[in-house]
């Protein structure tokens, strides 16, 4: 794999310096002062596709386990909302969502006496978030049930309530086993965070998009923007073993 | 039978087509020792569960200190408090560490502090003999002794009642006696008691009833006297000399 990713970077710079015409690196070259403005213009999306993904992410978070619990319960009435919100929102693709909340969920808080603007920032971020809830309930959902039944039997012959059993018995065991796939999955919203930009959300796809607008060198910036979404996730991918490894050390059951 | 403390009248219970449990009529008075014996899958468990509600039965009805065991969630909720449970497999809870396994009900359900609860937890801990491992996490300890905690903690709720279901099964032989003998002194102090086993010998020293229960029916039930010397059924017969021939 590593081979092949070298091989492939070589073969691509190769081509670029050989002057065939077809290539023009000079555009995002650090050497220029022209190339440098360029890169500088493309990474300072960064902030917002990190900002944007790390406040959906949290959101995320929090709405999965929202959403998770009621599908634990013993009323079958709690487990179906559960049921209805994962399966409807697990179906509806990421763009079409975004549309939704950018253009239409304005209209619907008007239809109902609120002016309640949504700009790009939190369009992308309420899409995100409420889109991912439906992945990270169900990561809750096999966490919860990879605790052994007994766990939970014992909590209920102490006395203690559903909430409780939860919140002292069965999450601080079931949170070890989900840490890390809550952690992948916010390498998913980083990259979804892309999306944003088709609202006018000025982050790292958006800013590549109109520097290939004003400078007609798609391949070149389209290149730098893949090197900066690979950069980013390697270090978030570097931060999850980092939590795993600490997770498994910690292991005491 | 109002002062029973365990009352089971023509309890059923179906897992879907199964027929596990079969006019299962039982009563248990204040301070008794109930052994139950029986082939696994029997349904002996399974009316152990249903005792403090971890299963739910379908037909009959079941008391508990004069109170009926209803489908509603309070109810279910203040005898779980009431009537202890010893598991199998001890269900300690992992994360936590012997003494706040023993204070967690206390100060969560019975609204205990910190300090109380502490002190009740020694207390029932130096009665299961192991005082000193207060302080170590469950998996530090011998299964014999997480099975005493596992008691303790229980007791910790001050129950009326204390249901085992099988408590030695998953010992090491050597561990067996240590859980046995807390057991027997927990009988001899007169808690009521149901206990689901294959350990004859502590049947015999503490059991006030058998129970003999095969294919979700009891084919068997009286004083171990009868029962052990001159059991009626067939079934039964075979079952005892199956366990006793060692």
């Amino acid at each position: 794999m590593k081979k092949l990713v070298v091989s492939l970077s070589l073969l691509l710079l190769l081509a670029g310096c050989s002057g065939s015409g077809n290539w023009g690196w000079y555009v995002i070259d650090p050497r220029t002062s022209g190339g440098w403005t360029n890169i500088k213009f493309l990474i300072s999306g960064m902030g917002s596709t990190i900002l944007i993904s790390v406040i959906a992410a949290s959101i995320s978070i929090i709405l999965g386990l929202i959403v998770a619990l009621p599908g634990q319960s013993a009323n079958r009435w709690l487990r179906l909302v559960n049921r209805i919100y994962v399966e409807f929102i697990r179906s509806i693709p990421l763009l079409p969502m975004l549309f939704w909340v950018f253009y239409g969920l304005p209209i619907v808080f008007k239809s109902m006496g609120m002016n309640v603007p949504i700009d790009p920032f939190w369009g992308a971020i309420i899409t995100l978030a409420i889109s991912d809830s439906a992945f990270t309930a169900e990561i809750y959902r096999s966490g919860i049930q990879s605790i052994a039944r007994g766990q939970s039997e014992a909590a209920q012959t102490v006395g203690l309530n559903y909430i409780q059993t939860m919140r002292y018995v069965i999450l601080p065991q079931a949170i070890r086993r989900i840490l890390p796939p809550l952690a992948n999955q916010f390498i998913y919203i980083v990259k979804m965070s892309a999306f944003a930009s088709v609202i006018g959300m000025q982050e790292l796809t958006r800013r590549a998009n109109e520097l290939v607008v004003t400078e007609y060198r798609p391949l070149e910036i389209y290149t730098l923007l893949i090197v900066e979404y690979l950069v980013l996730v390697l270090i978030i991918s570097a931060g999850v073993r980092w939590l795993e490894r600490k997770m498994g050390s910690d292991e005491r059951v | 039978m109002a002062d029973s403390a365990i009352e089971l009248v023509g309890v059923n219970k179906w897992y879907g087509d199964f027929h596990v449990l079969k006019d299962i009529d039982l009563s248990v008075g204040a301070g008794e020792k109930v052994v139950i014996c029986g082939p696994s899958g029997s349904g002996k468990s399974t009316v152990v569960r249903c005792i403090n509600k971890l299963e739910e039965h379908q037909r009959g009805t079941i008391h508990l200190f004069g109170r009926e065991l209803t489908n509603d969630p309070k109810s279910v909720a203040s005898i779980q408090g009431e009537v202890g449970m010893v598991f199998q497999q001890f269900n300690l809870f992992p994360h936590l560490s012997v003494l706040d396994n023993l204070t967690l009900g206390p100060m969560k359900a019975r609204g205990l502090n910190r300090a109380d609860a502490e002190e009740r937890a020694r207390h029932y801990l130096t009665r299961v003999r192991i005082p000193d491992q207060a302080d170590k996490m469950p998996k530090q300890l011998s299964g014999g002794q997480q099975q005493r905690v596992a008691i303790a903690r229980s007791l910790c709720m001050e129950p009326k009642a204390l249901l085992f279901d099988e408590p030695t099964s998953a010992l090491d032989p050597e561990m067996i006696s240590e859980v046995l003998n807390v057991m027997v002194e927990l009988a001899q102090e007169g808690m009521t008691m149901i206990v689901v086993t294959h350990e004859m010998g502590f049947a015999r020293k503490v059991a006030d009833q058998m129970v003999f229960m095969d294919e979700g029916e009891i084919v068997e039930h009286g004083p171990p006297d009868t029962f052990f010397g001159n059991p009626k059924t067939a079934r039964c017969q075979k079952f005892l000399s199956q366990i006793l021939q060692h």
